[in-house]
């Protein structure tokens, strides 16, 4: 049903497949893991998504259209606190399983549990970005704050996508991000998670994020996506008189 | 097999089954991915007055410590019939029935999923039978597959599933309660089209080794047909949005 065909433009072509659907057959690249499957000389779909054959540079990809988050170290995510321990916090990163913060990493020295109490610092349901140190099978995710942009979030929403979104929100080489937040003046922090956190100058533009960032979630299959959303923008500053129509 | 009052004819004089169908004829199908706001992923099946749904969610940190493998995620399954979904009322909690038909959904179910990818998690599948009027069992895989899609799990292919029945000495396609209670032989079987294997085969009753590879001929020919029907559902919900 989905057999490839011979390619006659330059772009290639995007389709909608399904579990057991073949892709491509022959020698491929695959650029997207766990959504792809190699049996014999076929390449095979896992889920529900929109596969790219590329025949001149022998790779293909499967961008999955809905999905469960799965963390992998080095992955920026954006966590709330869960429930505090002596030592360490216990983090919701809408993961399987919860992701441990300690509280050494956090403060950058060590903490004496006998005379400081963790909700100093970070108490249940406070926000923070933070960078997947370690995670295997044997454990639970670690996180860490040390970094540039890491840490507790003190103000601004939080809002939540479908993780497997997340891509198309930052767009090819951050275009997307860069159209929300040029367009609005509104800072955007994404996490892999499908966490964002947005900081806005107005409620006005935050309102237009939030929509934007809905519409970018339920449309992340169409194509001419960005441009899209920019118009988006547009008409939502006039239609709220931030900018005067033309 | 048997059931209350006198046997009706299953088979009428022109060849047709008791409700009009032809002996290779599915009933009436409809099927919905995504009914369900709160689970991972949802769909909604419907084999004529049989209608099922089935919810996904996962995968998730398992509620049972003892149970979790450090190599694959754990499938567990419910199926459940609704009160009010036969004649008489059924007791909600779970009977001996439900029990085995939950393990044999699962076994249907895992060799296509790929719980390798999730070590110490859990994937729950949770099928109600809202309306009950024979093939429960095949109807709840055909679902439950739909839904562990529309969760983004990844899995080697879709699982479809029907019934073959004998009744009045006929083989027919796809049994209702009337030719399940009153018929010779009822097969359940779920198959994998794309990796053309077979995941479930269960046989109540006899049937000759001629009359069983025909009825399995019968069973996949139906299973190719509500497999392509699966498909089209997982499309379409993806369709409406493209303009």
């Amino acid at each position: 049903m989905t057999a490839s065909e011979p390619e006659q433009e330059s772009k290639p072509e995007r389709k909608l497949v399904t579990p057991g659907d073949l892709i491509a057959e022959g020698q491929y690249k695959v650029l997207t893991p766990y959504t792809v499957i190699k049996k014999n000389d076929g390449y095979y779909a896992l889920v529900v998504g929109l596969a790219t054959i590329d025949d001149e540079s022998k790779a293909l990809k499967l961008v999955p259209l809905q999905g469960p988050y799965y963390p992998s170290p080095e992955d920026v995510v954006i966590g709330i606190i869960r429930s505090l321990g002596i030592t360490s916090w216990e983090v919701d990163i809408r993961a399987p399983s919860p992701a441990i913060l300690y509280a050494t990493d956090y403060l950058g020295r060590p903490i004496n549990p006998a005379r400081e109490n963790l909700s100093e610092y970070l108490d249940v349901g406070d926000v923070i970005i933070a960078k997947i140190q370690v995670f295997d099978r044997t454990r639970d995710p670690l996180l860490t704050t040390r970094g540039r942009g890491l840490g507790k979030v003190t103000k601004g929403a939080v809002i939540e996508i479908s993780p497997v979104k997340v891509p198309r929100v930052i767009g090819k080489k951050g275009s997307m991000q860069s159209v929300l937040e040029g367009e609005t003046g509104c800072k955007v922090i994404v996490g892999r998670n499908g966490r964002l956190v947005i900081n806005c100058p107005s409620k006005d533009l935050e309102e237009i994020v939030v929509l934007a960032i809905r519409k970018i979630e339920a449309e992340a299959h169409t194509t001419g996506l960005t441009d899209r959303i920019k118009e988006f923008i547009i008409t939502e500053k006039v239609r709220r008189g931030l900018i005067s129509g033309r | 097999m048997g059931g209350k009052g006198e046997k009706p004819k299953l088979i009428l004089e022109d060849g047709r089954r008791h409700d009009g169908r032809a002996f290779d004829e599915l009933r009436k199908i409809k099927m919905q991915v995504g009914v369900l706001k709160n689970a991972n992923g949802s769909a909604y099946v419907e084999f004529g007055k049989t209608r099922v749904v089935a919810a996904v969610y996962g995968p998730r940190e398992p509620t049972l410590r003892h149970v979790v493998s450090p190599y694959r995620a754990v499938l567990r399954c419910r199926y459940h019939m609704a009160p009010f979904s036969t004649d008489d009322r059924k007791s909600p909690a779970p009977s001996r029935r439900e029990i085995e038909l939950s393990k044999v959904i699962r076994e249907s179910l895992e060799p296509v999923v790929m719980t390798e990818l999730y070590p110490r998690t859990s994937i729950d599948v949770f099928m109600e039978v809202i309306s009950a009027d024979g093939g429960t069992r095949t109807t709840s895989i055909t679902a439950a597959s739909l839904a562990l899609a529309d969760a983004g799990i990844p899995m080697k292919d879709l699982v479809a599933a029907v019934a073959v029945g004998k009744v009045d000495g006929v083989l027919v396609l796809d049994i209702d309660q009337v030719e399940d209670n009153w018929g010779e032989a009822d097969m359940p079987v779920a198959a994998t089209p794309a990796l053309d294997e077979i995941t479930l085969l269960q046989l109540n009753g006899t049937l000759t080794k001629d009359e069983f590879r025909e009825g399995l001929e019968l069973a996949l020919k139906g299973i190719k047909e509500i497999y392509r029907m699966q498909k089209e559902t997982l499309k379409s919900k993806y369709l409406q949005v493209e303009e």
